[in-house]
């Protein structure tokens, strides 16, 4: 016997779903920063999971590679160069505790049209761009998330490459030894 | 760190099949998943990981500070230049039609040259912002 | 099928809701800078994930065109959430390396700390 993908798919979602917002839930609690990049690393891989089952796998390989590797690389870094604990301060929780509810409100009322998980008629399936017939005639590359990415929508990525070197130059500048005995 | 065996073995095993498997990922980024961010990711996470297990100063051996400071802009002049070369071919820029012989083969060279350009950008912006936290000292 | 139906569509957007607000929750109400940090990735993620979900067909596949296929997601949610997280990776970096700056300069990473800091510095210059 078989169990068709449109039974197995949705509990998948579902289960992986529920474990990120546990996760985000520690993530918020915990106090401990070590634990809470450890955690931040461990929510990616489950993000890079969930994005394998909804079929995005360029931005699973992504989000794996990116989220759960260098980032916490970096966070690892920056937290030695730190403070691995954090301080216990002030209680300042009713301000933040209603933006949070208004926003929550808000996204609530936002989402309440979100089409029906899956389906194909969903007005991105119907009305958005039709990348997929055009893809193989007009640039013979297989893989729709890199012709669009790199041809149809080109610009936005030179947009992008441009923001990873002013960060890389940004990261550089602000780390930058001194090479006079400069003061200040 | 440095005494660990296991780390240092497992690294020494992991480290050429990575950087081949970026070398994969970057070049059938056309009929699989990858493309040039998810390649230079991976690269960098290669020379990341020689770093960690091996010092900072091993890992400079390999990729210099000079290298990597005229990888940074040459991947986006790469990109914008094969832009421009569109501009000359008579089309938009970033056109790749009329790189090659025909449509579908300048847009494959078009979007091959892009790509390289994304990886070396973010191979060694990646690997530059490693260097930078790895080699200041605690305050 | 009728019973997970809406147990989907709620899970779908609780959890992308829970994500957005817990992100912007610990961006606010904390003062630890590396934990603000962790709060914006958050909140981030969040967005990849509302922008992900319509794109999928149950029963589809991932969108490399193959004879074998028929139903694929749609690609341009995966390109644009794709530039996000390259995007999102570079300003973590610069915000870790302004924290590490911050922490150089001040001696803490605490918001409060810095800003009572910051007023016993001016005070003593006024007198």
């Amino acid at each position: 016997m078989t169990i068709s993908a449109e039974f197995l798919e949705p509990i998948i979602t579902l289960v992986l779903l529920l474990l990120l917002a546990v996760i985000a839930f520690g993530i918020v609690r915990v106090r401990g920063l070590f634990a809470v990049v450890i955690m931040l690393g461990a929510y990616s891989f489950l993000m890079a999971t969930l994005f394998i089952v909804l079929d995005a796998v360029d931005v699973a390989m992504t989000e794996a590679s990116v989220g759960a590797g260098i980032s916490t690389v970096l966070f690892l870094g920056a937290l030695y160069l730190t403070d691995v604990k954090e301080a216990t301060g002030r209680a300042r929780r009713l301000a933040p505790m209603l933006v949070a509810v208004v926003t929550a409100g808000v996204l609530i009322w936002g989402l309440s049209d979100l089409p029906e998980f899956g389906s194909a008629d969903q007005p991105i399936h119907t009305k958005g761009a039709d990348y997929l017939d055009r893809s193989i005639p007009e640039t013979g590359i297989q893989n729709v998330v890199s012709s669009v990415l790199a041809s149809y929508r080109g610009f936005d990525t030179l947009g992008e490459t441009a923001v990873v070197f002013t960060a890389a130059i940004g990261v550089l500048a602000l780390f930058a030894r001194r090479r006079s005995d400069g003061k200040g | 760190m440095r005494l660990d065996v296991v780390l240092r073995v497992t690294t020494k095993f992991i480290l050429a099949p990575l950087l081949l498997f970026a070398l994969y990922v970057q070049f059938h980024g056309d009929y699989g998943p990858g493309g040039g961010f998810q390649a230079g990711v991976i690269a960098a996470a290669a020379i990341i990981l020689y770093g960690l297990i091996n010092g900072l100063a091993a890992a400079r051996r390999i990729v210099p500070d000079a290298v990597l400071e005229r990888l940074i802009p040459a991947g986006v002049l790469i990109y914008a230049l094969v832009g421009v070369a569109g501009m000359f071919t008579g089309e938009n820029f970033l056109g790749y039609n009329h790189l090659a012989h025909d449509a579908v083969h300048g847009q494959e060279w078009g979007v091959f040259l892009v790509e390289a350009g994304v990886f070396v950008t973010v191979f060694s912006s990646m690997v530059g912002i490693f260097y930078a936290f790895a080699g200041r000292r605690r305050a | 099928m009728t019973l997970i139906d809406p147990l989907i569509a709620l899970a779908t957007r609780g959890v992308t809701i829970f994500l957005m607000v817990a992100g912007l929750y610990v961006v606010i109400a904390r003062g630890n800078m590396v934990k603000k940090l962790v709060g914006l990735s958050l909140f981030q993620s969040s967005v990849y994930l509302l922008f992900i979900l319509p794109g999928k067909i149950v029963g589809g596949t991932a969108p490399i065109i193959d004879p074998a296929f028929e139903v694929y997601a749609h690609p341009l949610p995966h390109v644009l959430i794709l530039t996000a997280i390259v995007v999102g990776i570079g300003t973590l970096a610069l915000g870790l390396a302004l924290v590490v700056r911050i922490r150089e300069a001040f001696g803490t990473i605490e918001e409060d700390e810095i800003l009572a800091r910051e007023d016993a510095v001016r005070v003593e210059r006024d007198e």
